[in-house]
């Protein structure tokens, strides 16, 4: 049911982890299934230097968590909200239809950590 | 790769004697149709009346009161269609528990779109309906209550003898979906009270699509599902399913003839089993019922990580289970029986479902308990959730209010 790049991502997951002095923190939870994923981004002059994430949740959402962290690492800010769950499932070798909504997931925590790093520069400023 | 089957109550492998016999049944001279007056036709219609006398005296029913069918779902449907239709003058009430197969639940909801009134009673934390409340849900419009024999996901048995008094007191029929207890513990059609039972050759080392209905003499209920020839004594038209039928047959008897030898088998490794996961596992509980729980069958919820993510752990190691959550199931919802007994959308996340079969030993339980710690202590090493932070996350239960699911709750 899963492509092999599924369960290589699955089984011998990147970037896991917390980085405990984190420059933004996302958590999201999904309203189809009730899972859950946090990111965690250290941001260095626009550019995403370093990021973990954690994930409870089925073998495609710790499949699409664990793409995304190597997706994003190194990217701008901007171009890493640009990423699309579409971009993220297709990096995958495609999910079944019915797990497509486990990518949103994580498009949504790394959305969600950007804006918490950007909200928190913000205030210091 | 070594691989250990514990998913016994999904389905089970066929045992090679009745195997053979449906291989028989397909081959050689034995092709006929059992309709047919000739030879060929006669030598299947004895094989097939041998057939309904041993699944007949599997359950300590006559012969004349089984009915062949395509499976256990066909059965359901056609018990509880069947007592409907023929019961509608005398009422419209259909009793019936949160925690059922969905070939009962969904007939008697697609009923309750027709004109039927149902009352699906809720169950207790082990998945147990009371038998007081089937008692008080009873009323002068009632027709029928339709309860399962043993659950398919928690393994608890239901209070089937005690509901069994109360229906034959109250005169109201009683169905009971014993595809899941059948060859696991005593299933007799006149200790459990019951007016029609429903049975499934691939759960007791059959095959798949075949199953029967016994329907009791005198019970008023008619065949109102399939429109076609005369077979099955009017009851069921099609020409039969030979080969099923045969190894259903065999199956059954086979099935109760080492009852009790299997059940204790099981119930050893079954208990082995609980044991060390409870003891080995933190954060993990048993769901059904402790004692009142079918031999070879152990579940339970695991905090912190999901049942899928565990299956395909399990399955990448070897080892074939099953899960009751969310991720797993067709719908994205989370077991209807797991939300039935009270368990939260999170927990129920976490479910694993163990099911033993006599081909399982000792080492098989070894081996699982040895990859599962393994399995659950990455898992739990990848989650966001730890004891301090529980599930803030999803407090506002929103896919709770979206299923309403939450209406279940007992
Ligand atoms: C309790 C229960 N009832 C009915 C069925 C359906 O039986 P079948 O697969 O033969 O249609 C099952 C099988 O999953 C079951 O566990
Ligand atoms: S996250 Fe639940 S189905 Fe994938």
């Amino acid at each position: 049911m899963y492509s092999e790049k599924v369960m290589d991502h699955f089984e011998n997951p990147r970037n896991v982890g917390e980085i405990i002095d984190a420059d933004g923190v996302g958590q999201v939870g999904n309203p189809t299934c009730g899972d859950i994923m946090k990111i965690y981004i250290k941001v260095n002059a626009d550019i995403i230097e370093d990021i973990k994430f954690k994930t409870f949740g089925c073998g495609a959402a710790i499949a699409t968590s664990s793409i995304i962290t190597e997706m994003v690492k190194g990217k701008t800010l901007d171009e890493a909200l640009s990423i699309s769950n579409k971009q993220v499932a297709a990096a995958l070798d495609g999910l079944p239809p019915k797990k497509m909504h486990c990518s949103n997931l994580a498009a949504d925590a790394v959305q969600a950590a950007i804006e918490d790093y950007r909200s928190k520069s913000n205030n210091k400023s | 790769m070594k691989r250990i089957y514990l998913d016994h109550s999904a389905t089970t492998p066929v045992r090679s004697e009745v195997a053979e016999i449906m291989y028989k049944y397909l081959t050689e001279d034995n092709f006929g149709n059992p309709t047919s007056l000739h030879w060929f036709g006669r030598k299947v219609r004895k094989g097939i009346d041998e057939a309904r006398e041993k699944v007949a005296k599997s359950i300590g029913a006559n012969a004349k009161e089984i009915i062949f069918t395509s499976g256990g779902t066909e059965a359901d449907n056609m018990a509880i269609h069947g007592v409907a239709m023929a019961n509608k003058n005398k009422g419209n009430h259909i009793i019936t528990t949160a925690v059922e197969h969905h070939a009962v639940l969904n007939t008697v909801k697609a009923l309750g779109k027709q004109g039927f009134t149902v009352t699906i009673l809720p169950v207790d934390k082990y998945g147990a309906v009371r038998a007081e409340d089937v008692s008080a849900a009873i009323t002068d419009k009632t027709i029928l209550i339709t309860i399962m024999h043993a659950n398919n996901e928690v393994g608890t048995i239901m209070p089937i003898e005690e509901i069994g008094v109360i229906a034959r007191s109250k005169g109201v029929l009683f169905h009971t979906d014993a595809v899941q207890s059948f060859g696991k513990i005593p299933v007799d059609v006149n200790k459990l009270g019951v007016d029609l039972l429903t049975i499934s050759g691939h759960k007791i080392h059959g095959p798949k699509g075949i199953g029967a209905l016994y329907v009791r003499r005198g019970t008023k209920w008619k065949q109102s599902l399939f429109h076609g020839g005369g077979q099955e004594g009017l009851k069921r038209a099609g020409t039969e399913n030979v080969p099923g039928i045969l190894a259903l047959g065999l199956a059954s008897e086979l099935a109760a003839a080492n009852l009790e030898k299997d059940n204790n088998y099981l119930k050893v490794l079954r208990d082995k089993l609980i044991k060390d996961v409870l003891e080995k596992i933190d954060q993990v509980e048993l769901t059904g019922h402790p004692v009142q729980r079918l031999p070879n069958h152990a579940s339970f919820t695991f905090r912190f990580i999901e049942g899928e993510s565990m299956l395909l752990s399990l399955d990448m190691k070897g080892i074939a289970a099953s899960s009751g959550s969310a991720c797993t199931s067709g719908s994205l919802e989370p077991s209807h029986v797991l939300l039935a007994m009270g368990i939260s959308h999170e927990i129920a996340h976490g479910s694993l479902r163990i099911t033993l079969g006599i081909g399982n030993n000792n080492q098989d339980i070894e081996y699982f308990i040895k990859e599962l710690s393994v399995i659950v202590d990455r898992l739990r090493a990848m989650s966001p959730l730890d004891p301090d932070n529980e599930f803030s996350q999803s407090s506002d239960c929103v896919s709770c209010k979206e299923s309403g699911s939450c209406n279940n709750l007992a």
